[in-house]
């Protein structure tokens, strides 16, 4: 009936010269200057580095609120494997679950990075 | 290389002034500096200086008289003020002039610092999923800085209260009344940790720094204060700032506040232990807790003891924010670096009245920062 979805990704650049991961897709290396990076696909795991909690809801625009409404939302970056902490809304029953490097899973990449706490 | 020195310093009123444009507090600021080195705008031989929303400085000689010197604008966020005396150091330093100043002001209404994701090189998608907001930033990277250095929620809501002590102590603040770390604490969340009266606000004023030659400064008397350093940094790999889609690299953050401040100890010949009197960039409580560390001035993580033990109240080991820092006179992005130097240049010559530092504190520092990581420190010795 329904066709699946693709699992989603999220892609960055790894420079030649240095190894240095980038995220977004970038042209040229934060770290060394060098201007050969190539297209990778991130990991779809990591742990909570650091986040908050979005307690009021942001100005609009631009922000556009869910269709049932503002709620207070974690907002954090996720460590991955490759090194770089990816900003990215994570979602959890309970903002306590974060705490501690929780490990998370991505579960979209677009419009920004979301991730879900792995039960 | 010869010596440069602050011979005057001045201030505009800082918070709401309804009626009073950008430009006219910076005028005011101009003025009160030039009466306070007995100069004339026409002894002013070059000038820099800027705000980040309130017109360009150079259009300023209408007011002040049209003596036809150089006067550069500067648009460098939190670093416009640290940036304009920079040049002015540079200036004097070269031997191009022997009297410049520095200025910096703004007007932000409430509410503003509306960033687009646009304007930080963001997909649209970031303003839609409500991730444009600044303060999270600060929330993020305080929540994390206290779970793994043991500092605690009661400690952030003793920085704010200080702020605001202090500020009742200087007739020149925007927030003069007192607040309880109990208020405070108790106040709306913004961002965990972070309540409403932990953050400094948009605001007002405008700040000007009067720099000199050595021989300049003992022919004029007064009160100078020796400018042992002025530096400003952008950031290294690896720093956190506020709007990043990531953070490159692995391990630990790295920080343009330590680098910017350790460049200035390095070229004043100080150490953070010497320093009597200091201003560290309050945005939040987080940030003056944080910023000790990143600054030299103690152990990440021991913050905590030393504010148990009142470290950084004015009669403390460590005076930090004097006049009530960010929080209490808000953050007019333009004016707040030299709003700082006036301060410690205040200080210094035992001006500072009921906020005074206690014994004769003989050297200073001053440090900003801010987007998109920027950093600039002086050490000032009388
Ligand atoms: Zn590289």
């Amino acid at each position: 009936m329904s066709t699946t979805e693709p699992a989603p990704r999220l892609h960055g650049s790894r420079c030649d010269s240095c190894g240095n991961v980038a995220f977004p897709v970038a042209d040229g290396c934060q770290r060394c200057g060098q201007q050969v990076m190539q297209p990778i696909e991130l990991s779809e795991h990591g742990t909570v580095w650091g986040f908050t909690v979005q307690r009021f809801a942001p100005k609009s625009p631009p922000y556009v609120p869910p269709a049932d409404g503002f709620a207070p939302f974690a907002v954090g970056y996720v460590e991955l494997a490759e090194g770089v902490k990816v900003e990215a809304v994570l979602d959890c029953a309970d903002f306590a679950e974060l705490e501690g490097q929780a490990p998370v899973r991505l579960t979209a990449a677009a419009p920004v990075p979301r991730f879900e706490v792995v039960a | 290389m010869t010596g440069v020195s602050i011979v005057g310093a001045g201030l505009s009123a800082f918070g709401r002034q309804p009626g009073v444009s950008g430009r006219e507090m910076a005028v005011q600021a101009i003025r009160s500096a030039l009466v306070d080195a007995g100069l004339e705008w026409s002894d002013v031989q070059i000038a820099f200086g800027g705000s980040d929303g309130s017109g360009l400085a150079d259009t300023l000689v209408a007011e002040l008289g049209l003596t036809g010197i150089p006067f550069t604008n500067v648009k460098n966020g939190c670093a416009t003020g640290g940036s304009a005396l920079v040049s002015a150091v540079n200036a004097i330093r070269s031997g191009s002039a022997e009297i410049a100043l520095a200025v910096g002001f703004d007007k932000h209404g409430r509410g503003a610092f509306a960033p687009l994701p646009e304007e930080w090189g963001l997909p649209v998608g970031y303003g839609e999923a409500g991730l444009m907001v600044t303060t999270q930033f600060f929330g993020i990277k305080i929540a994390r800085y206290m779970r793994e250095h043991g500092i605690t929620a009661p400690t952030l809501a003793k920085v704010a209260e200080k702020a605001y002590a202090n500020g009742t102590l200087n007739p020149n603040a925007w927030r003069r009344t007192p607040m309880s770390a109990d208020e405070i604490a108790s106040a709306d969340m913004v961002n965990d940790p972070l309540t409403r009266f932990m953050f400094c606000s948009p605001g007002e004023g405008g700040a000007a720094i009067i720099v000199a030659s050595e021989a300049v400064a003992t022919r004029l008397g007064g009160r100078p204060v020796s400018l042992l350093s002025a530096v400003t940094r952008t950031r290294g790999f690896g720093t956190f700032e506020v709007f990043a889609p990531a953070i490159q690299g692995a391990g630990a953050p790295t920080s343009v506040s330590t680098v910017a401040a350790a460049a200035a100890f390095d070229a004043a010949g100080v150490r953070p232990d010497e320093i009597d009197v200091l201003q560290l960039q309050d945005t939040e409580s987080g940030a003056e807790i944080m910023h000790m560390a990143e600054c030299g001035f103690c152990e990440h993580g021991e913050q905590e003891q030393l504010l148990e033990k009142g470290a950084t109240l004015i009669d403390g080991s460590m005076p930090v924010n004097t006049d009530g820092g960010c929080i209490a006179n808000g953050e007019p992005i333009g004016a707040s670096g030299l709003r700082q130097v006036h301060e410690i240049v205040t200080q210094l010559r035992g001006e500072a009245g009921d906020r005074q530092v206690p014994g004769t504190p003989r050297l200073g520092f001053t440090h900003v920062y801010g987007a998109p990581g920027i950093s600039a420190c002086t050490v000032l010795a009388v």
